[in-house]
């Protein structure tokens, strides 16, 4: 076991995939210089600029360029230096990589990671904060994966690699610096298992990635206030673990879903329909949402922290929702 | 032409798959009038000579990629006619099993990695499949074709400089065939065009007749080597469009007679006077023609008998992880 940051684990869990097999390799601007947040510092020394390649600044041709590559049995990893940027590849994404192997009857497969920078970061503003997860969750063909810890970073990292699907990778730039135990040994860690960080009994918080963080500072407070909160980091979105959700809210009765995203058509809707669906005999509330009002994100931290949900935001949706 | 090294055996050859492409098309124009094949078409009737010219020059291992009009490349890539008039009818046995269509073929067992419904969007995924070839050391090249309209799109900048950066092995192939959907490409396009364009990039580009078969031929076997040397180079192709966008399009757009006075230059028949002067009899040439004719014909045929896939394969080969057979809603 080692502490690291969350931002290192990615690293190392890309150095240790590109180590167990030749055929992967990573691609995107500024990688040479360890890209624009040091996820790669280091590795073209090791692995070489062929396979830590520096790419001129051209989305869609990255994103492209890649679903040819991972076509011809190569497993390319995509930078996209912030989620905002990836939406200069659009159509690679959605139209080429998630449809390439239905489209083709299931000749193709498209084994690539395209790795988004997400979320608010240090007064980024409009273009380089957005979380825009619950987008991709609406294609199908792709998987969506938010890790929130390092350990989560580098062995989700290392089972999407693996994945010969095309996953969109969703690191939070706001968590690079956060340090946790990240296991030595080579574990694997499947995509689509959320994890029950919290167990409770009272209310059931649903989050991921930074706002998972959120949720677990809220979750300390209602206990001082006798409010025993169980916390689950759902760690992927697409496919997302329903039966985790579900068990939970069996239990609690109460479910609050938690998200940085905007709330409109947010990936907490689909959360709190399929709950809805399945459990309403075990409701004793609505299941409510906490995310993000449909505004831009704006550059002073006045305006911006408008967007931005609080643990005491939680505390006190929670502490409604279960009527104390 | 130097008549004494035409290589008879060869043009005729090429002159047979020609034939083939527009008997192929002549079939699904025929068969989307009689409502069976169900999306749209677009023929290449009169374009077949750059089909043919470039992609008889491929081996299987070379890959290709191509556009919405892509029946005449992927029919000389190797790909089966009979799978390919099975999936425009969107029929069990269709390259892509019917989840495909006309505008979606792929034969990746003859090393064509697909038809493109997105104009340009072959381009940046022709270099990413050289950078993979260049990455393992295969000896193969990559081609890829695209309309004029094509170069309008920010792919043709963003791949055309990759693959120049990274000295990848690609032969871009703009086949020009004057229109962009309705709209006269000229119209809507800055500058001297595509070879300019190239050339302002670093890449070796070149213009040639399209509908010239054995011109095609020859520059594309001459680029193709230079291609495995020197990396990226760009081949330009004028050629017309005999017939509208799509099969259903009456092309009212074009100036009256500008159609009529094409078919003067249609490829086929260009090549088939060439063969005439190289010796080869009006009856073996019709021959040829006839076959062409009838094995396209047999083909429909047999593809309207066939049946349509179940709809349980629409949840088939969506994705691994997160399958929609477990978890579809
Ligand atoms: C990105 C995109 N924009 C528009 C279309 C609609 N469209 C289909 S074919 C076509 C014309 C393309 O012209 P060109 O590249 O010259 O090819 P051609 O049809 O002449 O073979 C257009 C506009 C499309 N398929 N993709
Ligand atoms: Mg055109």
């Amino acid at each position: 076991m080692k502490t690291m940051t969350y931002l290192e684990a990615g690293r190392a869990g890309l150095a240790e995939m590109m180590r167990q097999d030749g055929s992967v390799w990573a691609l995107g601007e500024d990688l040479g210089r360890g890209g624009v947040f040091g996820q790669y510092h280091g590795l073209q020394d090791e692995f070489g600029s062929d396979r830590i390649a520096d790419t001129p600044i051209s989305e869609s041709c990255i994103l492209g360029s890649a679903v040819g590559a991972a076509m011809m049995g190569t497993r390319p990893v995509v930078e996209m230096r912030f989620a905002d940027f990836a939406l200069c590849a659009v159509d690679e994404l959605v139209n080429q990589a998630a449809k390439a192997r239905y489209m083709f009857g299931g000749q193709a497969r498209v084994p690539m990671v395209v790795r988004e920078p997400s979320g608010m970061w240090r007064s980024s503003a409009a273009q380089h904060s957005q979380s825009l997860e619950s987008w991709y969750t609406h294609i199908p063909g792709l998987v969506v994966v938010m890790p929130a810890t390092p350990a989560d970073n580098k062995f989700l990292l290392m089972e999407s690699i693996r994945c010969n699907d095309p996953v969109v990778y969703l690191e939070h730039k706001d968590l690079w610096s956060l340090e946790g135990p990240v296991d030595d040994q080579t574990e694997t860690l499947p995509i689509g298992k959320a994890r029950v960080a919290r167990p409770g009994s009272d209310l059931t918080i649903v989050s991921w990635s930074a706002m998972f963080h959120r949720a677990l500072e809220a979750a300390a407070i209602l206990a001082t206030q006798n409010v025993d909160a169980e916390v689950i980091d759902l760690r992927t979105l697409w496919p997302w673990d329903r039966q985790c959700v579900c068990e939970s809210v069996q239990k609690t009765g109460h479910l609050l879903i938690v998200h940085e995203a905007v709330q409109v058509s947010g990936f907490g809707a689909e959360i709190s329909s399929v709950v809805t669906e399945n459990c309403f005999g075990d409701l004793k509330s609505a299941p409510r949402r906490l995310a993000a009002p449909r505004i831009p994100i704006s550059y002073a931290p006045t305006m911006e922290d408008e967007v931005r949900v609080s643990a005491s935001q939680i505390v006190e949706a929670a502490l409604t929702q279960i009527g104390t | 032409m130097n008549k004494t090294n035409f290589d008879r055996a060869r043009y005729r050859h090429f002159y047979n798959q020609m034939c083939r492409i527009r008997a192929f098309e002549r079939a699904a124009i025929k068969a989307k009038d009689e409502n069976l094949v169900l999306g749209a078409i677009h023929p290449s009737i009169g374009q077949e000579a750059a089909a043919v010219g470039v992609c008889g020059n491929l081996r299987r291992e070379d890959i290709l990629l191509s556009t919405h009009r892509g029946h005449g490349h992927t029919l000389c890539k190797g790909a089966d006619p009979q799978a390919m008039m099975l999936e425009l009818l969107g029929k069990t046995g269709g390259n892509c099993g019917g989840k495909g269509g006309s505008m979606h073929i792929a034969d990746f067992g003859v090393g064509m990695l697909g038809a493109n419904g997105v104009v340009g969007a072959n381009i940046n995924i022709a270099v990413g499949a050289a950078h993979a070839i260049k990455l393992k050391g295969e000896d193969k090249v990559v081609t890829c074709i695209f309309g004029d309209g094509a170069i309008n799109r920010g792919p043709f900048l963003e791949g055309l400089n990759w693959a120049k950066i990274y000295n990848l092995p690609v032969l871009f192939v703009c086949e020009d065939n004057g229109y962009s959907a309705t709209t006269n490409t000229k119209d809507t396009t800055a500058g001297a065009g595509p070879v300019a364009r190239a050339q302002s990039l670093g890449l070796e580009a070149e213009s040639r007749d399209g509908n010239d078969v054995v011109g095609v031929d020859i520059a594309t076997r001459d680029l193709l080597s230079r291609v495995k040397k020197k990396g990226p180079h760009l081949l330009h192709l004028k050629t017309y469009r005999l017939g509208g966008h799509t099969s259903t399009d009456p092309a009212k757009y074009r100036p009256d007679g500008e159609a009529d006075g094409k078919w003067s230059e249609d490829p086929i028949a260009r090549c088939r006077d060439m063969l005439k002067q190289a010796g080869l009899t009006d009856e073996a040439l019709t021959d040829i023609e006839m076959a062409a004719t009838s094995e396209m014909d047999g083909i429909y045929e047999r593809a309207r008998d066939a049946a349509f896939p179940p709809a349980a394969n629409a949840y088939t080969d969506v994705q691994d992880i997160g399958d929609p057979r477990s978890q579809a809603f």
